[in-house]
């Protein structure tokens, strides 16, 4: 079996539908809600506020806190049991890690910016819609970030290099590859790179390459959910008046 | 050749070029990588000269000496008071800065201020671990005792206070309450019950919209009209 069609029918480098909006959580200090194709996360931050437990405060600057929690029934197989596991602990993690080299909480000492994401439907790619999330709702809370991060995945379906996966192609019965990337949007330096599967080497520098295009696609679509959040309304009189 | 990118009171999001070239120098909220200036938060392009700076829209208090803002008793010390401040750190408020009559060394400083007691404050010491330091013997500065509370983010306190007092002077007179705006964020509305849910109202909307034009005139109407 050759795949030469992509199951759903898009183009090798055809990101699935997304949608984004910045402030949807309105007890938290920033917040914001990424859809990709049907993956879904919603991330909220808190902070800085003080660190509990006091021994991982650090008294040089602020630290950053990743929780990352798929919903029960927010997967296509069988409910995933809520709580901490082995999976969302290393998502957390690698969260933290592509997210840290742009925050800069050196004026918040003691401190910890908590970033909560909760993905209420998933379809492959949920780390890169958290990270995403994650990084619009951490502009959305005024936190100082030298850049923006945008991540998708990119990765190898029976010899074509393609972006964005969805679950049908990451188990799709063949030699699949799937690669979640992050990316800053100045200088492209990749945060993330973790790899399921087999690859080529020339695919691979392929795959990355087609990372760099797909990440300016999510970026776009992240300043516009902050920069809406802003705009002026020109109807805004008008409504008042009704 | 230098070039600015944007425009005054544009929307810019972190890492957003602002100007190339080196006739431009960084101002708050904005830093130089080689030849051109970014932004480090979502906020507001001012450009004064050649200083860009950026006007946060969101994001959290940093507790400056000489602020007066609103804090919150958390615990009692031997010699004075542990103050909530809504932000990552806690103030010391010492006995002696606290009040003006001697105070006995059994004596209860529940007192004078109880945990849960709400007071304004003035900053008067912040080191470089943001331990802060709370003084409450000057005019204005005392214990609240009744109205409410409420909180804004501490970015759009000087939206809420508007230019020389304009804005809060105008919700003063239209709401007849007494209202005291600390730069944490924190606000103290005290008046009839209807003047203070109008009030919070108004605060509410101020904070809404606070990076459009001539908010003032806007408020004016709102709070002619209801």
């Amino acid at each position: 079996m050759v795949y030469t069609k992509r199951v759903d029918g898009r183009k090798i480098d055809e990101l699935r539908p997304m949608e984004a909006k910045a402030g949807v959580v309105k007890n938290a200090n920033g917040s914001a809600s990424f859809k990709i194709g049907k993956t879904w996360a919603i991330a909220g931050v808190y902070g800085p506020r003080e660190v509990v437990p006091r021994f991982m405060a650090n008294p040089r600057h602020g630290i950053l806190r990743c929780h990352y929690t798929m919903m029960p029934f927010s997967g296509s197989g069988e409910r995933i049991k809520p709580g901490r596991s082995r999976r969302a602990q290393e998502i957390s993690m690698v969260m933290e890690q592509s997210l840290a080299p742009v925050v800069d909480l050196s004026a918040f000492p003691n401190s910890v910016v908590d970033i909560f994401v909760e993905l209420p439907q998933t379809d492959a790619g949920t780390r890169c819609a958290a990270i995403s999330a994650a990084c619009i709702a951490l502009a959305d809370a005024g936190i100082p970030m030298k850049d923006m991060i945008s991540s998708v995945a990119v990765g190898q379906v029976d010899g074509m290099v393609v972006a964005d996966l969805n679950y049908n192609e990451e188990s799709y019965p063949a030699i699949v590859s799937d690669i979640p990337v992050a990316m800053m949007h100045n200088t492209k330096e990749i945060t993330l790179l973790q790899m399921d599967g087999e690859i080529s080497k020339a695919d691979l520098i392929k795959a990355l390459e087609l990372a760099k295009v797909a990440t300016e696609k999510v970026y776009q679509l992240q300043v516009k959910a902050l920069k809406d959040k802003y705009a002026v309304d020109n109807n805004e009189d008008k409504n008042d008046r009704q | 050749m230098s070039e600015l990118l944007v425009q005054e009171r544009n929307v810019v999001v972190p890492g957003e070029a602002l100007a190339q070239g080196m006739d431009f120098l960084p101002g708050d909220n904005a830093y130089r990588e080689q030849n051109q200036i970014y932004s480090k938060v979502l906020g507001l392009v001012s450009v004064s000269g050649r200083v860009i700076k950026i006007t946060p829209l969101s994001g959290p208090y940093l507790p400056k000496t000489e602020d007066k803002i609103i804090a919150r008793v958390m615990d009692i010390t031997i010699s004075g008071w542990r103050c909530d401040t809504a932000t990552a750190y806690t103030a010391m408020l010492n006995v002696r800065d606290a009040t003006t009559r001697f105070v006995k060394k059994e004596e209860d400083l529940s007192q004078i201020l109880a945990i849960g007691d709400y007071a304004v404050v003035k900053i008067v010491n912040v080191t470089s671990q943001n331990l802060i330091d709370l003084t409450m013997k000057e005019p204005g500065l005392r214990k609240i005792t009744g109205g409410r509370i409420i909180s804004i983010n501490s970015q759009k306190v000087p939206r809420v206070i508007g230019r020389q007092g304009s804005m809060i002077t105008l919700i003063k007179d239209k709401t007849g309450c007494d209202i005291t705006v600390g730069q944490n964020g924190l606000i103290w509305i005290k008046g009839t019950a209807e003047g203070e849910s109008k009030a919070e109202k108004a605060i509410k909307r101020i904070e809404a919209k606070s990076h459009l034009e001539g908010l003032t005139e806007k408020m004016e109407k709102f709070l002619g009209e209801n």
